[in-house]
């Protein structure tokens, strides 16, 4: 018998020679008959609408993106950890708060893993959580607005990858760091990895109302790399699972010291049981500094506060609250079907994938009969908690998710395929390549006990020859799949921004029904709010001039302004007095150093713009409100020295 | 006139209550930029003009600076207030006719109902062709001949917008009320008894 290794070796330089040329024996473009067909059932004709939203990670943008399905048209693109000039975010006032962290103010991150709200295991169109995983950090967007209102930063963590992923009625969400460090950190040789480092694998509880999220407690665990988590379901609610690699605690050329390893973990951990122990006060509490930063829809403007304390659990804390599974090889998925009762590995490095059985994990834990204990966390037997396996299931098995017919779907980033199982009896049913080398893949409500099981979203790492090239740096890609049937049927290419990791999706009606047309100015609490154009004015107060200025067709109010001075911060705070539905106004002055405004009906912000020469400038409306668009601006005048006097006109 | 009749007199002279609570006409306002569903709308019920949703009338004052239309102010309106009094001294007389219970009386307050919607009517009317003709000299859009009189009922185009003008809800409990006198008047009539 060949050993997984070497097989897994030759099928890897197998790929490698081949490549894409392998695939020509079916290249997704043949059969006029089915993209004939395909055309037809992805077509949403003008002015219709899409059955389903879909949010997509914008990996390495920091973003999130949405996305309609079938069509696979891009809506918006929701700043998340990444300032985004056109919106304003990161460079207003009111914004920059939010992309503050204990490092200081972090224009940039990688987010990688959408998980939408849930309510008793069901997506509820409230909000999105997503992953930092650079600084690592939780952002909280809401659905009704499709805006960032929260990001917490998550100390001790080094890489927040296993997360967010939501629990049944996102009670939590989760963040396991994928780098472990030395906490607290200290100045320590690299070599000593293995005594020093941990893992820190923070439970962050969000508030069933408000959605607010605060740091529960957090757990030391061994120094592995925690990659990706899923909740469970049903008989496992209380539990998480929580896939690693590099158990070797490799800390250098881990490609290779990380796959030694016949078997990794999936360390399942009894949350309700570490939340109750927490609440009676068991751990310690550790001085820490990590900023969470809240955007409040009354004041329109977002606070940052460093905290200070977190509760920390080691695996003395908890005992019987966590247990490693072995897992083959390298595991990058962990998913729980729709039942609850089986938890899927995804080693990427695995001949199989293998299925643990909940039940079975439990009896295993009664036996008492461990293999051996790692840091007080027993390690359970593989076959104690075997479902079963399936077997020859394709290359480098990633991520599965479900149809809620029975059905499970296998992404394989290194054959580059989707293969469909069946939950009976682990067999594959079928297999459709992807072009190329998925990743995640997603069902709307795949995650969840309820799956709209009709369309399977591959979201690839690589596009190659798929659409007109761009030079070196080509589009990334989603690719929509039907399977309604017994088949599944590519029917859809679509370019996606940044790197699309992993996506959320679910029917539009739950959330176009709570779709916020404005802001309702009356209820605008803002410091600098300006509800009239009777209201407005120019204050100044030392070298800062604050401008109240407002907007509405077509006109701002002071538009021609004097007495400021270079050298002096001004502070244009403009509110868009407009209370109607998509009759957002912009803002723009020369030579400001930051961005734009793009101020919706009943919002005010505020761009800080530092003249650095005498003259008389313009502003301007940058986004075409109205049929006198163009007329839509104004004058400020700067003058070197004088009186600072500031004037302005009337309407 | 028998007890059913009086009842029905009665019923017909309580129906234009219904005006305290339903609009009696509605203007809606359609564009490219305020297609069907997202279309804006004004309606004027006996003591208050008000857009259909809230924030309708401010919007539709906000558009109409640019043809240079004055603002539309419930409170410059001094129909609105004499309104609620016509209708509920309509109220009141309908409510004596079914009490003396003589038919002709039925006729006289059917008179006076008609008499009060035309003149509603025409006062209306005036009103539509004030806000369409009595323009800002300094208006921004201004294009020769053209005004901007909303129809009296029916639909016009008014540059990018299609103005619709039709009854509301309010307005089935006139045609309710004058029915039901009308069934009054009929069923009370004399007829020839053999007994």
């Amino acid at each position: 018998m060949i050993t997984s290794r070497s097989f897994l070796r030759g099928c890897l330089t197998l790929i490698a020679a081949l490549s894409l040329a392998s695939c020509n024996k079916d290249d997704g473009s043949s059969g006029g008959a089915l993209s004939g067909d395909a055309a037809s059932r992805v077509y949403v004709a003008p002015g219709q609408k899409d059955e389903f939203y879909s949010f997509v990670s914008g990996g390495f943008s920091g973003q999130v993106a949405v996305y309609g399905i079938p069509s696979g048209r891009l809506f918006r693109v929701i700043p998340v950890f990444s300032v985004d000039p056109e919106k304003g975010w990161g460079f207003t006032e009111e914004t920059k708060p939010m992309l503050n962290t204990s490092h200081g103010f972090v224009p940039w991150d990688d987010s990688h893993h959408p998980d939408m709200s849930q309510t008793g295991g069901v997506a509820d169109g409230k909000w999105v959580f997503i992953n930092g995983n650079n600084t690592p950090r939780i952002a909280r967007i809401d659905l009704t607005d499709f805006r960032t209102k929260e990001i917490l930063e998550i100390p001790n963590s080094a890489g927040n990858h296993s997360s967010p992923f939501s629990t049944e009625n996102s009670e939590y969400v989760v963040s396991g760091t994928r780098f472990s460090v030395p906490i607290p950190q200290e100045d320590i040789s690299i070599t000593q990895y293995s005594e020093k480092f941990r893992g820190a694998l923070t439970f962050v509880k969000v508030d069933k109302t408000s959605g607010q999220m605060d740091i529960d407690f957090q757990l030391l665990v061994p120094g592995f790399d925690y990659d990706l988590a899923r909740a469970g379901k049903g008989p496992s609610h209380d539990w998480m699972f929580m896939s690693c690699y590099n158990t070797e605690q490799a800390n250098t050329m881990k490609e290779i010291n990380a796959s030694q390893n016949d078997k990794d973990f999936i360390i399942a951990i009894n949350w309700k049981k570490c939340a109750e122990l927490a609440a009676q006060g068991k751990g310690t509490i550790m001085n820490v500094d990590y900023a969470h930063n809240v955007y409040n829809d009354a004041t329109h403007s977002a606070t940052s506060t460093i905290k200070k304390q977190i509760r920390i659990l080691t695996t003395a804390d908890i005992k019987g609250a966590l247990y490693y599974m072995p897992t083959p090889k390298s595991p990058h998925g962990c998913d729980v079907d729709p039942s609850g009762e089986l938890i899927v590995g995804g080693g990427k490095l695995a001949t199989v994938i293998p299925v643990m059985s909940f039940s079975k994990m439990l009896k295993a834990i009664e036996s008492g009969k461990f293999d051996k204990e790692i840091d007080g966390i027993p390690v359970l037997n593989y076959k104690d908690c075997l479902a079963g396996e399936v077997v020859r299931p394709g290359l480098g098995p990633l991520h599965t998710e479900f149809d809620g017919k029975g059905y499970a779907y296998t992404s394989m980033f290194v054959s580059s395929e989707i293969v469909k199982w069946s939950l009976k009896d682990f067999k594959v049913v079928d297999r459709v390549p992807t072009y190329y080398s998925i990743g995640h893949l997603n069902i709307p409500g795949g995650n969840s006990t309820k799956p709209w099981g009709k369309y399977v979203i591959a979201y690839n790492k690589i596009t190659k020859d798929r659409y007109l090239p761009t030079g070196p740096e080509l589009t990334q890609s989603a690719q929509l799949y039907d399977i309604s049937g017994e088949k599944m049927k590519l029917l859809l290419d679509f370019p996606t921004i940044g790197e699309p990791h992993y996506a959320v999706a679910c029917p539009a009606d739950l959330i176009m029904k709570n779709s916020r047309k404005m802001y309702q100015l009356k209820e605008n609490k803002h410091p600098h709010a300006t509800l009239k154009e009777a209201d407005t004015k120019v204050v100044r107060s030392g070298n800062d001039v604050h401008v109240y200025m407002t907007s509405i067709r077509s006109h701002f109010s002071p538009d021609n302004i004097e007495g400021v001075k270079v050298g002096d911060k001004v502070y244009w705070h403009v509110t868009n007095l407009e209370q109607d539905w998509d009759v957002p106004h912009g803002f723009a002055v020369i030579g400001a150093n930051n961005s734009e405004l793009l101020i919706m009906p009943g919002e005010t912000c505020t761009l800080l713009w530092e003249p650095k020469r005498a003259g008389v400038f313009p502003f301007y409306c940058t986004d075409f409100c109205s049929a006198l668009h163009q007329e839509m601006q104004g004058y400020v005048r700067v003058s070197n020295g004088g009186s600072g006097q500031v004037t302005w006109n009337k309407k | 006139m028998k007890p059913l009749h009086r009842i029905l007199m009665a019923l017909g002279a309580v129906a234009l209550l219904g005006l305290f609570f339903f609009p009696m006409w509605s203007i809606t306002l359609e564009a490219p930029q305020y297609p069907k569903g997202s279309e804006l709308g004004i309606d004027i019920h006996i003591n208050n003009v008000e857009g259909s949703r809230p924030n309708d009338l401010d919007n539709i004052n906000n558009l109409n600076h640019y043809i240079g239309m004055k603002r539309i102010e419930p409170d410059s309106i001094p129909e609105l207030k004499y309104m609620p009094v016509i209708v509920l001294v309509l109220v009141g007389l309908g409510l004596l006719v079914a009490a003396f219970g003589k038919r002709w009386m039925i006729i006289v307050w059917l008179g006076l109902l008609t008499g009060a919607g035309v003149l509603g009517m025409y006062d209306f009317w005036l009103w539509e062709y004030d806000y369409g003709h009595n323009l800002d000299p300094h208006a921004i859009i201004k294009i020769e001949g053209m005004s901007y009189q909303p129809p009296l009922l029916g639909t016009e185009q008014l540059l990018n917008f299609t103005a619709s003008s039709y009854p509301a809800v309010g307005f089935a409990f006139i045609a309710l009320g004058g029915l039901l006198a009308v069934i009054a008047w009929w069923l009370s009539r004399q007829r020839t008894t053999t007994h």
